[in-house]
């Protein structure tokens, strides 16, 4: 079994700035990731788009980071899947091109990084409905953007930025702003932190005015949303208006990729803030697991630049744990990530408080479909919750949702707010769903010829 | 459906889509792929058979689930296309559309 100091699960900011400090420290380091280049979600095929004028602004710092990171020494396996992990031994079970392979680490650090929300509203299920996220992704991969009319409904700073990218390749959409919290009681809500964050304001101040000056339109206060159309979405409806659409992106912004910290048990805290589960970590991302740090948005929502900051400083403390920096060497080099991550986390609790998702998505109607791999409704999840199903866990017994292929990862946030609501408790008093191994699916053939070796001679 | 900018990714690989052979940019999903190719609903759901298509494009839907290379069951938006690839919609759990 291959051996190494540190194993990195993800190659976005986090995971990048991990197995940089780790390399330069001399740990032997593995970064594995899923996607076929590093970047992650906000540097997503950076190398290959980072010249396309649309995208170009934004990918620009990624790619000295990248660069970086590509000489640093790590060994990096894009393309691959952590599909089991043992945290008391350190072992990764993984797949790669349908072959199975394990590799041992002293520590391990998980950069699983952010999903979207689930915007479950009516109709979300109809084709043409998609992630803002995933327009995003289309853009950043193959350089395309939606045909014919383009609605872009939700709020969160991507739904600026995504407006911009995509009205910059002649493809602007209408913006449907959802957010319900004005500018003065976020404001009041979050306390100081604007002076701090002045830079990042400033940014998104500057977004907003190009939006305006690329013609973006924007209908603010939109409520009550729903996709309509016979096999595929053809028209939006809102309180009060309508408009033909081809392809609606939703976003209602992003919360931490639970699901492999989940089924390896850590704990988590539920934050209020950002109405989701994160995994409990300290300064430096341990966890309750002696073995496992969590960095970057897969330990709480905070962009790309905080998660860089926060995955050089997992890098920095596995380096300290492994006997390859002392406690002076160690506090000299995190003096710098501790200060980037402060002020990039400066303007969080303003936009926390500013895009707070509204209580529609968290628990839609009854008629709307919650969970879309088993194609359950909201109202069938209430039903259950009054009748018994106490958690998530007991909900797939009742209704299979968190049984189909997506494991609960979209479901599940709505399924566990639909039961906190039904039984009357507050949302952190539903017990989580436990994902199992498989993370992801393989097949019974790789698997067979990861056991093979282990198996000779027993017959 | 979505349309590439050929000015922004000149670079094209050639795939089936059900079939047909299209030119999409290096780089892009075979859920790209279908998309590029003007298809809308890309599988059938497993329960009721209602149209789908892919709803994240990073791995976390499952709804972009297709036949890749005589492959069924594969996140189409996680495998990059490679020229001459093959990739069919999925009908309900596993069975391909033809
Ligand atoms: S589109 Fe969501 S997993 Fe592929």
């Amino acid at each position: 079994m291959t051996r190494r100091d540190l194993a990195v699960i993800g190659a976005g900011p986090a995971g990048m700035g991990a197995a940089i400090e780790a390399r330069a420290r001399g740990l032997s380091v593995l970064v594995l990731d899923e996607n076929a280049g590093p970047g992650g979600q906000v540097f997503r095929a950076a190398l290959a788009c980072g010249r396309d004028p649309a995208v170009a602004p934004e990918i620009a710092p990624g790619l000295p980071l990248i660069e970086a990171f590509l000489a640093c020494g790590a060994e990096y396996r894009p393309a691959t899947t952590l599909w089991h992990l043992d945290p008391e031994e350190g072992v990764l079970s993984l797949v790669s091109g349908g072959v199975a392979t394990e590799v041992a680490a002293r520590r391990v650090v998980l950069a699983t990084g952010a999903q979207e929300r689930p915007v479950p509203i009516p109709g979300w299920t109809l084709p043409g409905v998609m992630g803002a996220g995933a327009a995003q992704i289309m853009l950043k991969t193959a350089g395309a953007v939606p045909a014919g009319r383009t609605v872009l409904a939700g709020q969160g700073p991507l739904v600026w930025l995504l407006a911009v990218q995509l009205a910059r390749a002649g493809a602007p959409p209408l913006v449907l702003e959802t957010r319900t919290v004005s500018i003065a009681s976020a404001l009041a809500r979050a306390g100081g932190g604007l002076l701090a964050g002045r830079r990042m304001l400033a940014k998104g101040l500057a977004l907003m005015a190009e939006a305006r000056r690329l013609g973006v339109r924007v209908v603010a206060g939109v409520r009550g949303l729903r996709a309509e159309g016979a096999g595929r979405v053809e028209r939006v409806a809102w309180e009060g208006g309508g408009a033909p659409c081809d392809t609606l992106l939703l976003h209602e912004g992003v919360i931490p990729s639970v699901h492999v910290s989940r089924a390896i048990g850590l704990d988590h805290a539920w934050d209020a803030a950002q109405a989701c589960w994160r995994p409990v970590t300290d300064a430096f991302g341990a966890t309750s697991c002696p073995r496992v740090a969590v960095a970057g948005d897969g330990a709480g929502i905070g962009g790309w630049e905080a998660a860089l900051a926060a995955g050089r400083l997992a890098g920095l403390d596995a380096a300290r744990r492994l006997g390859a920096l002392d406690e002076a060497g160690f506090a000299a080099a995190a003096a710098g990530p501790l200060a980037a991550r402060r002020a990039a986390l400066a303007l969080r609790p303003f936009l926390d408080a500013l895009y707070a998702p509204p209580a529609a998505i968290l628990s839609p109607h009854d008629e709307t479909i919650a969970c879309r791999c088993e194609e359950v409704t909201a109202g069938a999840i209430r039903r259950a919750a009054r009748i018994g199903a106490t958690g998530p866990n007991q909900m797939k017994a009742y209704l299979r949702c968190g049984m189909g292929p997506c494991q609960g990862r979209l479901c599940g946030p709505t399924v566990a707010a639909l039961i906190a609501e039904a039984r009357g408790i507050a949302p952190e008093a539903v017990p989580p769903l436990r994902p199992r191994a498989p993370y992801k699916p393989i097949t019974v053939g790789a698997l067979a010829a990861t056991a093979a070796p282990a198996q000779q001679g027993v017959a | 459906m979505f349309r590439p900018r050929p000015e922004a990714r000149p670079a094209t690989v050639s795939v089936l889509v059900e079939g047909r052979a299209v030119a999409v940019p290096e780089g892009a999903s075979a859920a790209a792929a279908m998309l590029l190719a003007g298809l809308i609903a890309t599988r059938e759901s497993a329960v009721s058979g209602a149209p789908r298509g892919p709803l994240c494009l990073m791995g976390v839907c499952f709804d972009c689930l297709a036949e890749i290379d005589g492959v069924p069951n594969r996140q189409a938006c996680m495998v990059p296309v490679a020229p001459g690839m093959r990739i069919l919609r999925q009908r309900g759990a596993r069975e391909a559309l033809r």
